[in-house]
């Protein structure tokens, strides 16, 4: 085998990471998409929300501690303490459910029944707002997570194939983690959605709301079941990002590349979210890897959209979505 | 057939058992804008009953339906359920009191099973929280079992064990009618709200759908308000009948004495007559 075949199957590797990352953002449009009819703008802050909390939590720092000192003169950074990466993820839930709590109460439950440019215009706002929120609370400075994914490369995986192909494949540790997790997610969000209670009522509102209404299930609390879903959904992505990239503001901007994902996968399919996620995340390494050097690199820039713009064309529910039938 | 307001009830011509009043609407004024749906209109349902509400189109009939069921909020009155006034509920807290509803447009999962859809019924029967039902412990087990039970039972009283894992979006209209009336059967309700459960309906679909309403009233004790614009099946099933027309009651009492009032004859111009 010529070794260009190895670079572009480790660069489609490579890409699985980045494309798991796409698809858990999606995952999360999905989930609230489906339950409301709401095109959530705020995902991708709300990944760098729940990363920047974790970071603050586990590190014991002080909420609002700039406002605080600046409003009573005080000296107060940190409680002192350091929390272990579980009970950071827990408290990071909590604080994820109560932001799902508040935003349903505070927000959307004054908007139900506007148009969907409404509530999209409403998800922007939020999105700005957790921006400034986070900030606030937590600094803006780049944080390091530290939640104890294993880094680095694999070196069994590098040793093993090298013994068998004669090319060693350099593999990240916490791409395989994340895969691993992400796998894990979505068949947990799978088996909660087919089996449990809350998880019917939810498939039931996502089907028809007056219909969901007549059988007794409360809206407003599935939706915030929904966002509470996304937030946590958020939070793992945000966990995998930061703790390879750093918390950042650049974290946010991974919503961006959900939009062609969810364009390829169909704005109501969880399967479509996952497929599309991993598509555009190895579709765009391997299409640097063979046309970038032809058209002078960074065609990760623009690689998502133009695929999802051919999609468009050609078959405009996507991948999974429901099939678009005009009523007349 | 006695008609005066005994409140423990009465016995019908073919002997079923009426009890006293299980529901009242008192005063109701439902305004949209500037149109006034129902105007003043006062009434009352018993146990046990199957009471019609009838009218030309654009009466008020859903409208009330709607009002019972808590999809809207009159603006005027009172609602009086098991001798308590209720206080504004939202239609899930209704549903959860024991009211089940089906829809003049049909609101069925169109993406779901019919199966599934019917399951949905029972959603407030389910007790045991998500954790046990996510690892599908014992006691979440049980109750999957005793539910699927129930609902394959209202499945076979209605007859359509031969649809049951074909998606909804596929039926025809008669049969999504009949698996909509068998999800608010699977709630196991008090009080049953049909808006025009027969519309579109071919003379043998009407027939066993007017079967199945008697059925249900008989074999379960159901009470039963429905909307019907078929006259002859109304004076069929119903022991007595409210007329509205443009939002005000013109009529009320049993078919015969409807049938036989000048107002409601008048509104009809001759359909009450055959
Ligand atoms: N959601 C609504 N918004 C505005 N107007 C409404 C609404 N629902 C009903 N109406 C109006 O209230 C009046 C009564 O309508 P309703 O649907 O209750 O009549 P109906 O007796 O059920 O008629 P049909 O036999 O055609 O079903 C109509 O004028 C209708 O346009
Ligand atoms: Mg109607």
């Amino acid at each position: 085998m010529p070794e260009q075949f190895y670079w572009g199957l480790e660069a489609a590797f490579n890409g699985l990471m980045t494309g798991v990352l796409y698809a858990l953002v999606a995952l999360g449009f999905v989930l609230i998409y489906k339950a409301s009819g709401i095109f959530n703008y705020a995902q991708g802050v709300m990944a760098l929300f729940a990363a920047m909390t974790l970071v603050g939590i586990m590190e014991g720092q002080v909420p609002f501690s700039h406002l605080i000192n600046a409003t009573f003169g005080t000296e107060v950074h940190h409680f002192g303490w350091h929390l272990p990466a579980v009970l950071g993820i827990l408290l990071t839930v909590g604080v994820m459910i109560l932001f799902a709590w508040v935003v349903q109460k505070v927000v959307f439950k004054h908007l139900i029944g506007q148009e969907p440019i409404i509530l999209f215009m409403a998800t922007i706002g939020l999105a700005y707002f957790m921006e400034g929120l986070g900030d606030l609370m937590w600094g803006s400075d780049i944080k390091t997570l530290k939640v104890g994914l294993p880094q680095g490369t694999n070196m069994w995986l590098d040793e093993t194939t090298y013994r068998l192909f004669g090319y060693g494949f350099f593999i990240n540790n916490l791409d395989i983690v994340a895969t691993v997790i992400a796998i894990a997610l979505v068949a947990a969000l799978v088996m909660f959605s087919q089996y449990t209670k809350q998880g019917r009522a939810m498939r039931a509102v996502a089907d028809d709301h007056q219909a969901a209404l007549s059988v007794g299930i409360n809206l407003n609390f599935i939706w915030v079941l929904v966002w509470s879903l996304a937030g946590f959904v958020a939070l793992v992505a945000g966990v995998m990002w930061g703790a390879s990239s750093g918390v950042q503001f650049s974290l946010s901007l991974i919503a961006l590349k959900a939009l062609p994902v969810l364009m390829l996968g169909g704005f109501t399919s969880i399967p479509g979210a996952i497929v599309g996620g991993l598509i555009i995340g190895v579709g765009e390494k391997l299409f640097e890897f063979i046309v970038g050097p032809m058209v002078g690199g960074a065609t990760e820039n623009w690689f998502a959209y133009v695929l999802a713009l051919i999609f468009l064309v050609f078959r405009p529910q996507g991948l999974f979505g429901d099939k678009i039938i005009e009523r007349v | 057939m006695n008609m005066t307001a005994q409140d423990d009830g009465y016995i019908t011509a073919d002997g079923r058992k009426i009890g006293p009043v299980m529901m009242e609407m008192k005063n109701i004024t439902l305004r949209f804008g500037g149109v006034k749906a129902i105007t003043d209109i006062s009434f009352d349902i018993r146990e046990g009953e199957i009471r019609a509400i009838i009218g030309p189109n654009g009466a008020g009939k859903s409208s009330m339906l709607n009002v019972i069921s808590g999809f809207y909020v009159p603006q005027e009155g009172e609602v009086w359920y098991k001798g308590a006034k209720r206080p504004p509920m939202k239609p899930f807290q209704v549903a959860r009191q024991g009211i089940a509803r089906t829809f003049q447009n049909i609101a069925l999962f169109e993406g779901m099973s019919v199966l599934d859809n019917v399951m949905t019924g029972r959603l407030n029967y389910m007790k045991t929280n998500m954790f046990q039902q996510g690892l599908w412990f014992g006691k979440a087990q049980r109750e999957e079992v005793e539910n699927r039970e129930s609902v394959e039972k209202i499945i076979d009283f209605l007859e359509i064990q031969s649809i049951r894992k074909t998606p909804v979006s596929r039926l025809p209209y008669g049969l999504k009618k009949r698996v909509e009336l068998a999800r608010a059967l699977a709630a196991e309700p008090t009080l049953l709200l049909l808006d025009e459960p027969m519309a579109g309906m071919n003379v043998e679909e009407k027939e066993d759908m007017s079967r199945f309403i008697l059925d249900v009233n008989d074999e379960f004790g159901t009470t039963i308000a429905l909307i019907e614009h078929d006259m002859g099946v109304v004076m069929d099933l119903s022991d007595r009948v409210v007329v509205m027309d443009y939002g005000k009651k013109i009529g009320d009492g049993s078919p015969d004495e409807v049938r036989n009032n000048q107002d409601v004859i008048d509104a009809y111009l001759g359909v009450a007559h055959d």
